[in-house]
């Protein structure tokens, strides 16, 4: 309660501060609209934003949750041979050095101007922190546990299961707080490069037309919605911790 | 079940070429406590390692053989100083550990029968978490019971509990191991006078046996002969190299 009277506090100054300095400078609605003109464009395109910001969310739902699939299956394979990881690992890093901002446009080529190219960019943006973080908690289970599991005579695909995999969900939910973060980038840099949908697109359209007041209120409708799936990611992942 | 064997270890350990024990002759008698004192770092815990057949830094050059010469492997449970219970899983779920981990369906009624044993049935469902350092031993020693093994390796499982709760579980722990052959590596003299029907004296050139008072364990802490045992034993052991 109290962390969210601060937030609130901030915001409130933020926007004063703003406001201020707008009236202050006087300076001209398309180079900084005042924040009442922002909230006034926000309402007047009310149905426009929802629309986009739908498509958007779209994009950044389903590429969150295949990204995880993938990078939890990848960091189980990492983690359950050595093999895979002496293989995987080197290509896993190699794909990290290639900046994915750069791939866009050839994944708009690939997969068209659809909802797929952003999804495929969400996926190669939060793969590798999902993976690196459940991988790492797939192998910091301690030794003794693992003595005592060999003692008891526990398959490898059992102590995987029953070990392993719970004791690692904690550090998978670090991943994904991280994830929840960076799946939104990758969406909107691929309606940036090429899409007639989403709030990427439509903040590219108005800055276009010099509705810098349209512009900001789709950008704080896309920060408002990373911070709403980061909160959900954390509310989740402190579940996991709490098992 | 088997009828628990008696337990032959012969041989040499070495780290990088240098000598940690050895060579040793040690037998652990067939359904009978043996404890194993000597000063830290001597190499008490890599001697439990090897007979479990956990991986031990350094080559051991020797020989262990069970009596029935039937192989160790898959006849032993293991109980550290750490309860190593899993905080995601109840009591209940952490005494059935090793069926889960073999892919077996556990048998809940044994498990629960054994509870009672130990005196956790009411505390089946609680986390971890919820128990105290006692209550968490007695589900670990519930749990090394569940596996039925003949052969119990115990590394200093007491150690980090309070007096009262120690001389509890020591109790407990003799009597539900009692048809069991048992190792029990220990740094209280005390707790091996008490427990121990053998006691070995692990140094860097031998372990040599200690003899241990006339009558059977588990004794009496405040009898003479306890007493002046534990006390000749503590004072061997503050001489020794």
């Amino acid at each position: 309660m109290m962390r969210l009277r601060y937030a609130l506090g901030a915001t409130v100054f933020a926007l004063l501060l703003w406001q201020g300095i707008v009236w202050i400078t006087a300076v001209p609605p398309f180079i900084l609209p005042s924040p009442l003109r922002v909230a006034e464009a926000a309402f007047a395109n009310r149905v426009l934003i929802a629309e986009n910001a739908l498509v958007t969310a779209t994009e950044v739902v389903l590429g969150l949750m295949i990204g995880t699939v993938l990078g939890a299956v990848t960091a189980i394979q990492l983690a359950s041979s050595a093999r895979m990881h002496r293989l995987i690992m080197p290509l896993l890093i190699f794909t990290q050095a290639v900046p994915v901002f750069a791939l866009a446009p050839i994944l708009t080529l690939w997969f068209g101007y659809g909802i797929a190219s952003k999804v495929v960019m969400a996926v190669l943006i939060i793969y590798f922190p999902v993976t690196s973080a459940f991988y790492d908690g797939l192998t910091r289970v301690p030794e003794d546990i693992l003595d005592m599991a060999k003692t008891m005579g526990g398959t490898k695909r059992q102590i995987m299961r029953h070990i392993k995999i719970p004791h690692a969900l904690p550090s998978l939910g670090t991943g994904l707080k991280l994830a929840a973060v960076y799946a939104p980038i990758g969406a909107v840099i691929g309606e940036w490069v090429g899409a007639s949908k989403g709030l990427g697109y439509l903040m590219l359209l108005a800055n276009g037309r010099a509705k810098t007041d349209l512009m900001f209120a789709s950008l704080f409708t896309l920060a408002i919605m990373t911070l709403l799936l980061h909160f959900a990611v954390s509310k989740a992942s402190s579940r996991l911790r709490q098992r | 079940m088997i009828r628990a064997p008696a337990i032959h270890l012969r041989g040499t350990h070495s780290i990088d070429g240098q000598r940690l024990f050895g060579p040793v002759d040690v037998v652990l008698p067939a359904q009978q406590w043996t404890c194993v004192l000597g000063r830290s770092g001597v190499g008490k815990s890599t001697l439990l390692r090897l007979i479990a057949g956990l991986p031990c830094a350094g080559t051991f050059t020797g020989q262990i053989n069970a009596s029935d010469g039937i192989d160790i492997a898959g006849r032993i449970s293991v109980m550290a100083q750490s309860d190593l219970l899993l905080p995601w899983l109840s009591v209940l779920e952490n005494t059935v550990l090793g069926a889960r981990l073999r892919g077996e369906d556990p048998d809940l009624h044994k498990a629960e029968n054994l509870l009672e044993r130990v005196g956790l049935l009411h505390e089946k469902h609680k986390k971890p978490s919820a128990l105290s350092g006692g209550m968490r031993q007695r589900t670990a020693l519930a749990r090394t019971l569940m596996e039925d093994r003949c052969i119990a390796l115990l590394d200093e499982p007491f150690s980090a509990l309070d007096a009262s709760t120690r001389a509890d579980m020591q109790e407990l722990a003799a009597e539900v191991l009692a048809d069991k052959t048992v190792l029990l590596v220990t740094h209280d003299p005390a707790e091996a006078v008490r427990l121990g029907h053998q006691i070995v004296v692990l140094t860097p050139e031998a372990a040599l046996p200690w003899p241990t008072p006339q009558d059977a364990p588990i004794r009496d802490q405040y009898a003479p002969e306890t007493v002046a045992c534990q006390a000749d034993l503590l004072t061997h052991l503050r001489r020794a190299p």
